[in-house]
């Protein structure tokens, strides 16, 4: 089963850079990844640029109109990702334990939908 | 055989209250999935109806259960799929089939203790595993839950829905946890028993009886993790806890339905059988030197129930082991419930101004505020009594409770 973990935090939150304790979080996420690919289980991950340069795409009335910004305003931020491919949600649960910013924001785990199209 | 259908009738539905939850865990772990192993297993009971009502009932109507279940699963599953996709599930169904059949009397495994780690998994919201736990484990209709839970019988089979779609999505497994999680794992299972025990405990007796049965499926299930997952000395404390609880039922409300606090009530109307035995639980837990949580709350029920009058109490001790709860598992609650022991020890003064360090964090909680006006009450201090009593009202969950707050304010 595959789980998209998507990494949430307040902007400002956790360590900066500059921070005393801004090089041990990204050591945290050097280590999360490497037992992720360790273990077999690495199947994608980055972290994104910040909200800021975010765009926005939808179509509305057959034409398509961009928005400069996010697509929900929310005070968390998704600032990055990892695709895990786990047995179960219990170890999904577990790995995405290892991402650092879970100490200050939150990671959610969608399990993916396997969409099968049909044959041509 | 018109005559006998109604006791084929009664004992169909004692075979499904006693071995439900065995016949659908053992399903599910087989099908992965619990609306196809509830759908299977309501097909076999359709069937035995019929068939038994025949041929009588057979040697081992739980196995005669199973087996037709998992072929009413399979003849489901080729349905509803392409034939490919449902390879895996088929192939599995029937290796149980022929290997039971293959036995001279099948054994059905006891996976209930997957099943009800599955249902109480932390990633479910909490009233989730209450009511699915409900469902699957203790077998109750999706309506009785509803009725028990104060809701409207469709939205709780939308949750109840919800969760099962979930498990299967996310993969959430029919496992019993690991051990380094198995602490974390069990507080879950043990903290949703003490929430079904605690809604049917503050259901007063003019309420319907499914909600004060709940008192009664609490220390069922209580029961059974005790005997699948043995030696575990918080679920005796847990099961000690409630069983020392439920012996001061009969002495809890008085004829007109009002609350009767526990140093008014007539200890003669405790039952003295269900408190020997919790004291007997929970000597056998104390005794493997592990303490928690629901320990300490036993032994401290335990000291209320050993008291032959309030006056009795031994309040020393009592606070005592509020102290250690307090320091395993502080939260505002026990904090509360510490001040009150405290009060009682006669320390009035120092218990009422810890008692307003609590003020924010437990502002919409009603004992708080009753607290806060008992003790205002017994400092003097009535007009304080009185409007703590107001707030501790308008928050209260059933009549009775209101009855007996009301009562006290007017004494205020």
């Amino acid at each position: 089963m595959q789980y998209l973990a998507l990494i949430y935090a307040e902007d400002g939150a956790g360590p900066q850079p500059g921070d005393a304790d801004f090089d041990s979080y990204l050591q945290g996420y050097m280590t999360a990844t490497k037992t992720y690919q360790d273990a077999g289980i690495m199947r994608g991950g980055e972290a994104l640029q910040p909200v800021e340069t975010a765009t926005s795409v939808r179509i509305r009335g057959g034409k398509t109109e961009t928005i400069d910004g996010p697509f929900a305003e929310t005070k968390e931020r998704l600032g990055g990702y990892y695709l895990l491919d786990c047995k179960d949600l219990d170890q999904a649960i577990e790995m995405a334990a290892l991402i650092p910013t879970a100490k200050h924001g939150t990671v959610e785990l969608r399990p993916i939908m396997h969409v099968e199209f049909p044959d041509q | 055989m018109t005559d006998a259908a109604p006791d084929l009738d009664a004992q169909i539905t004692r075979i499904l209250r006693e071995d439900r939850g065995r016949l659908l865990a053992a399903l599910i772990r087989t099908l992965r999935d619990f609306d196809l192993a509830e759908d299977a297993l309501q097909e076999a009971t359709t069937r035995a109806l019929v068939h038994w009502g025949r041929s009588g009932l057979p040697n081992n109507p739980q196995a005669w259960l199973l087996q037709v279940a998992r072929r009413a699963a399979i003849d489901r599953i080729r349905k509803s799929k392409r034939h490919a996709a449902a390879e895996p599930e088929v192939t599995r169904l029937m290796e149980d089939d022929e290997a039971d059949r293959a036995a001279d009397a099948p054994e059905i495994p006891d996976e209930r203790l997957r099943l009800i780690f599955t249902c109480c998994h932390p990633a479910l919201e909490e009233k989730t595993r209450v009511a699915l736990t409900l469902r699957t484990v203790g077998g109750l209709t999706t309506r009785e839950i509803a009725r028990a839970f104060l809701d409207k019988e469709a939205a709780m089979g939308q949750r109840l829905s919800r969760a099962k779609a979930k498990i299967g999505a996310a993969a959430i497994p029919f496992a019993v946890p690991e051990r380094t999680e198995w602490d974390q794992r069990l507080n879950s299972v043990l903290m949703v028993i003490y929430l079904i025990f605690n809604e049917g405990w503050t259901a007063g007796p003019s309420e319907e009886p499914i909600r004060t049965g709940l008192c009664d499926e609490a220390l069922w299930l209580a029961r059974l993790m005790a005997q699948l997952a043995p030696e575990e000395p918080e679920i005796e404390g847990l099961l000690a806890l409630m069983l020392i609880a439920h012996a001061r039922h009969a002495a809890r409300f008085d004829p007109e339905g009002a609350l009767v606090p526990l140093d008014e009530q007539d200890r003669t109307q405790w039952d003295g059988t269900l408190i020997a035995e919790g004291l007997a639980v929970l000597d056998v837990a104390v005794a493997r030197r592990l303490p928690g949580p629901f320990q300490l709350q036993a032994a401290i029920s335990a000291l209320h129930a050993q008291a032959k009058s309030p006056a009795e109490t031994d309040w020393p001790q009592i606070l005592l082991l509020y102290d250690r709860l307090l320091a395993l598992s502080p939260s505002p609650i026990v904090a509360l419930n510490r001040i009150v022991a405290l009060a009682e020890t006669g320390a009035l003064t120092r218990a009422r101004r810890e008692l307003s360090t609590l003020s924010d964090a437990l502002s919409g909680y009603q004992p708080f505020h009753a607290a806060v006006a008992e003790l205002a009450n017994r400092a003097g201090d009535k007009g304080a009594a009185r409007s703590a009593y107001d707030k501790a009202i308008a928050l209260s969950r059933s009549d009775a409770e209101r009855t007996w707050l009301a009562a006290r304010r007017d004494g205020a």
